[in-house]
C-alpha cells in the first residue's frame, strides 16, 4: 500500500522563500512521517506560517520543492485532500456557526450531516446558531478549524489553533487532535507554547527559517542532555549563536 | 466550475446581506430618492426644444448611473473584505474553482442590482410619471444592465486594491471618467476626437446612446448598444477571474 513517494506526508527539500526583498527560508529540508501529531514549535517570526503557506501551496517559493501526500504542494489534487487553518479565523462574522460550515462544506462536497458531527466535534453545539461575530475568540477559532476539517482531510496544517483558548478547551482540542492522528491523519500544528511539546508525536524547533531540531521530544531531551522542550531549544539556539 | 459550488457561494452571499438590513434598505430606496430629486427640480421645466418636462431626458439618462455607481461601491468593498479577513485565502485553497467564487458573487450581487434597477424604474415611470418616447421595458432592461456593469466592474477593481481606501478610491477612478464622456454632459459625437475615442471604449457611453434612441422613440436601435453592454459586462467578470491569486509572496 505504501508506495515509495507516499511514505512521508510531506517532504521538503531546499526550500527557499523570499518575502519582501528578504529571505525568509535560506533552504529548508524536512519530512514529515504519515499519520502523526507534529508538533511545529518556535517563537514567533521564526517562519511557522510561511512554512506552513509554502505546504499548502498558498506561498510563492524562490526554490526547492514541496510533496504533500505524493503530489507538488498546492496541487489540484490536494485542495480536497489538505485542510489549512490560519491563525486569523477566516469564517465568516455575519453568518451562524451553521451556515459557515454549510457554506465550506458545500465547496468541498461533504455530506449535510458531516456539519452537525463537526459542530460537536470542536465542542460548539451551543453556539450553533450563533453569529460568529458575537463568539469569543476562541470560539470562532475553533470555527475556522471546525471548516477545515469537514472534507475529512488526510493532512491538516493547524496555524496556533490552541492561542488564547482557556486550559480546558485546549486539553480538549488537543484530544481532537490525538483523535484525529490516531484515525490516520497526519497534523502539524504550530505554537509558540513548549509546554505543548509533550501532546506531539514529533517535533520541529524552528528558528530564523531553518530547522533547530527534528524528532520525538524524547530524543531532542536526550540528545540536548535536557528535561523539557522549553530547556531543548534554548541550548540549541544558544549553540547555535557559538558556533 | 462546479454547479454545486456556485449555488452554495450565491446563496451564501444572500445571507450575508440579508442579515444587514439598513443596507438592503438603502439599496433599494436610495436611487429612487436621489431621482425623486432630480424631478423636483426639474418636474415643471418644459424641455425648449420638445416642450415636455426636462425631468424626462434628464431622469432617464441620469437613473442608469445611481444603480451602477451603489453596486460597484458595494461590489468592490464587499470582496475586498473577503480578501482581507483571510476567508478568500481559505476559498482560494479550496476545491472551489476561481470561476465558483466569482460566478456565484456576480449572481447573488446581479439578482440585488437587478431588484434595485426594476424598483428604481418603476418608481420613476409610476409614481413619478416619467415619460419616455420609447418602451419602457427597454429602459428598465438598460437601467439593469447599468447595475450589473456596476457589479462586475467592483468585482474586477477589487482585485486591483489591497486596501479599503484603494477600493473607494476606485469608485472615482472607474466611474466618473465614463460619467464626464458618456454624453450626458456633452453629446459624444461633439466630443474632441480624441476623448471621442476613449469615450467609444468605455461602456456607459452605450447605456446613455440606448436611452437616446429610446428618447427619440426608436426602441428597435437599442440592440447593439445592449449587446456591447452585456459584453463589457462578461469582460469585466473575466478579468476578476483572471486576476484572483492561489498563490501570494
Amino acid at each position: 500500500m505504501a508506495t515509495g513517494g507516499q511514505r512521508y506526508a510531506v517532504a521538503i527539500t531546499d526550500l527557499v522563500v523570499k518575502r519582501g526583498g528578504k529571505t525568509v527560508i535560506p533552504g529548508l529540508s524536512l519530512q514529515i512521517p504519515q499519520s502523526e501529531l507534529v508538533g511545529l514549535l518556535g517563537p514567533s517570526g521564526s517562519g511557522k506560517s510561511t512554512l506552513m503557506r509554502s505546504i499548502v501551496g498558498s506561498q510563492i517559493i524562490a526554490g526547492g520543492t514541496v510533496t504533500v501526500l505524493g503530489s507538488p504542494g498546492g496541487a489540484r489534487e490536494l485542495r480536497t485532500r489538505v485542510g489549512y487553518v490560519t491563525q486569523a479565523p477566516s469564517v465568516y462574522p455575519d453568518l451562524t456557526v451553521r451556515e459557515n460550515l454549510e457554506y465550506f462544506g458545500a465547496l468541498v462536497g461533504a455530506p449535510k450531516k458531516a456539519v452537525t458531527a463537526t459542530i460537536a466535534t470542536v465542542s460548539l453545539g451551543e453556539q450553533a446558531e450563533q453569529l460568529v461575530g458575537t463568539l469569543s475568540g476562541g470560539q470562532a477559532s475553533r470555527v475556522s478549524l471546525a471548516a477545515a476539517l469537514l472534507g475529512g482531510p488526510d493532512l491538516l496544517v493547524l496555524d496556533e489553533p490552541t492561542v488564547g483558548l482557556d486550559p480546558v478547551l485546549r486539553n480538549e482540542l488537543w484530544a481532537v487532535f490525538r483523535d484525529l492522528a490516531d484515525q490516520g491523519v497526519t497534523l502539524l500544528v504550530s505554537s509558540h507554547v513548549m509546554d505543548e511539546a509533550t501532546r506531539c508525536d514529533r517535533l520541529l524547533f524552528m528558528r530564523d527559517g531553518h530547522v533547530l531540531a527534528d524528532g520525538t521530544l524524547k530524543e531532542i531531551t536526550s540528545q540536548t542532555q535536557t528535561h523539557t522542550a522549553e530547556e531543548a531549544f534554548l541550548k540549541l539556539a544558544a549553540q547555535e549563536g557559538t558556533s | 466550475m462546479t454547479a454545486r459550488a456556485t449555488r452554495a457561494t450565491t446563496r451564501r452571499v444572500l445571507r450575508q446581506l440579508a442579515r444587514d438590513h439598513r443596507t438592503i434598505a438603502m439599496l433599494l430606496v436610495l436611487p429612487a430618492l436621489l431621482l425623486t430629486l432630480l424631478w423636483w427640480m426639474f418636474g415643471d421645466t418644459p424641455d425648449p426644444a420638445t416642450g415636455q418636462p426636462l425631468f424626462d431626458p434628464l431622469g432617464a439618462r441620469l437613473m442608469g448611473l445611481f444603480p451602477m455607481l451603489i453596486m460597484f461601491v458595494i461590489t468592490s468593498v464587499t470582496t475586498l473584505r473577503e480578501r482581507t479577513s483571510g476567508t478568500m485565502e481559505r476559498l482560494m485553497a479550496s476545491p472551489a474553482s476561481k470561476g465558483d467564487v466569482v460566478v456565484g458573487y456576480a449572481l447573488a450581487f446581479g439578482l440585488v442590482a437587478s431588484l434595485q434597477a426594476l424598483v428604481l424604474v418603476g418608481y420613476s415611470v409610476f409614481v413619478l410619471g416619467l415619460d419616455i418616447n420609447g418602451a419602457t421595458w427597454a429602459l428598465a432592461l438598460i437601467i439593469v444592465l447599468d447595475a450589473l456593469l456596476g457589479t462586475a466592474l467592483g468585482l474586477a477593481a477589487s482585485s486591483l486594491a489591497r486596501t479599503e481606501f484603494q477600493a473607494v478610491q476606485m469608485m472615482p477612478a472607474v466611474i466618473l471618467p465614463q460619467l464626464l464622456l458618456s454624453g450626458l454632459f456633452m453629446p459624444r459625437s461633439e466630443l474632441p476626437q480624441v476623448l471621442g475615442w476613449v469615450s467609444d471604449v468605455l461602456p456607459m457611453s452605450y447605456a446613455i446612446d440606448g436611452i437616446n434612441h429610446l428618447l427619440a422613440g426608436d426602441t428597435s436601435s437599442i440592440w447593439p448598444q445592449v449587446a456591447i453592454l452585456a459584453g463589457f459586462i462578461v469582460a469585466s467578470l473575466i478579468l476578476g477571474v483572471s486576476t484572483l491569486r492561489r498563490q501570494t509572496a
